[in-house]
């Protein structure tokens, strides 16, 4: 075939990941009302029932210095954004990109062009930060709304957010891509590593409510390390060591997460 | 365009030694060229073609695709190929255009050129009606015919086909065909694998016979033919049960029988004078059909098993 316009179009060679995401945004336009509505949605109901809700319960309690004499609103906010985050994240990375090696098979179709399979990886890893860039911001559209959402500094939780979603997100994706099966991996996933960490990682209540013999569950949870960040750019009061332990933690969770999902991906394009 | 010489594939398995997919392979595709891989599932053809798209390293042998090395220059090469793969991996979610516009981003086309490209290979693909429809709700051939389309996108000057027909049925077949023939007069060279010798046939100037890894005898469909069998083709079908009594009566009448589950083949110069003799022997077959002979009966003679089982 000999286009009217004919001109040789050059090889991309690092453009690729892009070009993925332009794909993935794309796919997105599908169903983004749904997904945003979703993004602004689910924080009215939790700050609803959870923070004005249970929040009154607990503030008038017997201790109202528990939490460091602030609200329960003021202290649930922080990790309700950082736990949709990483929701989105690790919902993006299971079963949509795991269809597309496995039921639309998109992914052999991209890495039959110049586009590499990393590339592939990437672009999805780019895709899943837009998401939460979107979902994130909306999230701390709300929190303003509630005066729930700290000072000036709290516009740090959305970042924070995102990298904790992509720290968590990158092993999803690793292991979609070291999937055979129906995806019944993910629902384990979900159950017994998402549900629990949702609840362990000092989100409802803080760490130190917990028996030092499980304690060591939060420390490791990237969820903890994120609610510690946005805790503190929300509301202040933590050091500047532990703030670096956090973000190094959640960094190097993310770096490794990377490399490994890249190497899935080629493992499994590439036979 | 293709340089092959020694190529191997294998993979490995969990349980103990590697399967040799391709068993040392030599190849020469010529530029403006159909050439077709013919052999059952499993003999080879679609593990060569992934190598030849640049998605699966070789194991051992010599490649080269458009004078590069696929190890090397995968990118530059697949920059230049076109694909059809042999399973469908459009995107159901998005339109006929949209499936279209988005391949061709790919290989870093921008989205201006991709729309005008995807105007002409709608009307191309016969799709022109179908291009804001959702990929989902489309027929098989008209998916196969989309992704025949898509696979040209980039303008390539090497198109692998795996298996295009697959699967459709015989109207949407020639259609594809029809198309398929329109590129190789348009100068594109055309590597095909099947399993359908008719399709052989129609699109390919020279073939290759794959079985078991390895490639088991080469030249043009009529070469093959004159060399692998007889002018002729007498088929004939019996009652049930009584083929094989038949069988021993017809042994003697030409030098090569084919027995089938359901029919026995006598290859023949002449195939009326061997049904006079059949006749002639006093037996009655049910059905009787005199044809020329394909490639299947070239497989056949080469395999001792028929292409489709």
């Amino acid at each position: 075939m000999v286009f009217a316009s004919a001109s040789r179009s050059p090889a991309t060679t690092t453009g690729g990941r892009y070009l993925v995401w332009e794909y993935l945004v794309r796919c997105w336009r599908r169903y983004l009302l749904s997904s945003l509505a979703e993004a602004v949605g689910t924080p009215l109901l939790y700050l609803l029932a959870l923070g004005v809700g249970l929040g009154s319960l607990i503030d008038s309690g017997p201790d109202p210095a528990a939490l460091g004499g602030i609200s329960y609103l003021d202290y649930i906010a922080p990790a309700l954004l950082v736990a949709a985050a990483v929701q989105v994240a690790v919902g993006e990375s299971s079963y949509p990109a795991y269809s597309r090696f496995k039921w639309s098979r998109v992914f052999w179709g991209v890495t039959a062009t110049p586009v590499t399979p990393a590339q592939v990886c990437e672009g999805e890893v780019l895709f899943i930060a837009t998401r939460m860039a979107a979902g994130s911001s909306l999230y701390y559209l709300v929190l303003l709304a509630f005066g729930a959402a700290g000072g000036a500094s709290g516009v740090l939780m959305i970042p924070v957010a995102m990298l904790t979603g992509l720290a968590c997100g990158v092993w999803v994706l690793a292991l979609g891509a070291r999937m055979r099966s129906e995806g019944g991996a993910f629902n384990v996933l979900f159950r017994f590593v998402i549900v629990p960490m949702t609840l362990f990682s000092g989100s409802f209540f803080p760490i130190t409510e917990m028996p030092l013999a499980v304690r060591w569950l939060a420390w490791i949870s990237p969820l903890w390390h994120g609610n510690e960040l946005a805790r503190g750019a929300a509301l202040g009061g933590l050091g500047f060591w532990p703030a670096v332990g956090h973000l190094v933690y959640l960094l190097a969770l993310l770096t490794v997460g990377v490399v490994v999902a890249r190497r899935c991906y080629r493992v499994r394009l590439i036979v | 365009m293709i340089f092959a010489s020694n190529l191997r594939k294998s993979f490995p398995v969990k349980s103990g030694a590697d399967v040799e997919a391709v068993k040392g392979i030599d190849l020469q595709v010529a530029r403006g060229e159909s050439f077709g891989f013919l052999g059952p599932n499993g003999a080879g053809k679609s593990s060569t073609m992934r190598m030849i798209a640049c998605v699966s390293p070789r194991s051992s042998g010599q490649l080269s695709i458009l004078g590069l090395d696929p190890e090397l220059d995968g990118v530059r090469i697949r920059g230049r190929l076109g694909v059809v793969p042999q399973q469908d991996n459009l995107d159901d979610e998005l339109t006929v255009r949209e499936n279209l516009i988005v391949y061709g981003r790919y290989f870093g086309i921008s989205r201006a050129e991709c729309r005008r490209r995807a105007v002409e290979l709608l009307e191309f693909a016969q799709l022109v009606e179908k291009a804001e429809t959702k990929v989902e709700t489309l027929s098989g051939g008209m998916k196969r015919r989309l992704t025949i389309a898509r696979s040209l996108i980039n303008d390539p000057e090497l198109l692998l086909l795996d298996e295009p027909t697959t699967g459709l049925d015989p109207q949407a077949r020639h259609v594809l065909w029809d198309r398929l023939f329109r590129l190789k007069h348009q100068g594109v060279t055309l590597v095909v694998t099947t399993h359908y010798m008719d399709e052989a046939e129609q699109l390919c100037d020279r073939l290759v016979v794959m079985d078991g890894g390895k490639i088991v005898a080469h030249g043009s469909p009529a070469e093959l033919i004159a060399a692998h069998s007889s002018r002729e083709v007498l088929e004939l079908r019996f009652r049930p049960g009584a083929q094989d009594a038949a069988q021993q009566r017809v042994e003697g009448l030409v030098e090569r029988i084919e027995v089938l589950p359901d029919r026995l083949l006598l290859y023949t110069d002449d195939g009326d004078i061997t049904l006079n003799d059949v006749q002639a022997l006093g037996l009655r077959p049910s059905t009787t059909l005199v044809r020329r002979s394909t490639l299947e009966d070239v497989f056949l003679r080469l395999t001792g098993r028929s292409l489709v089982d």
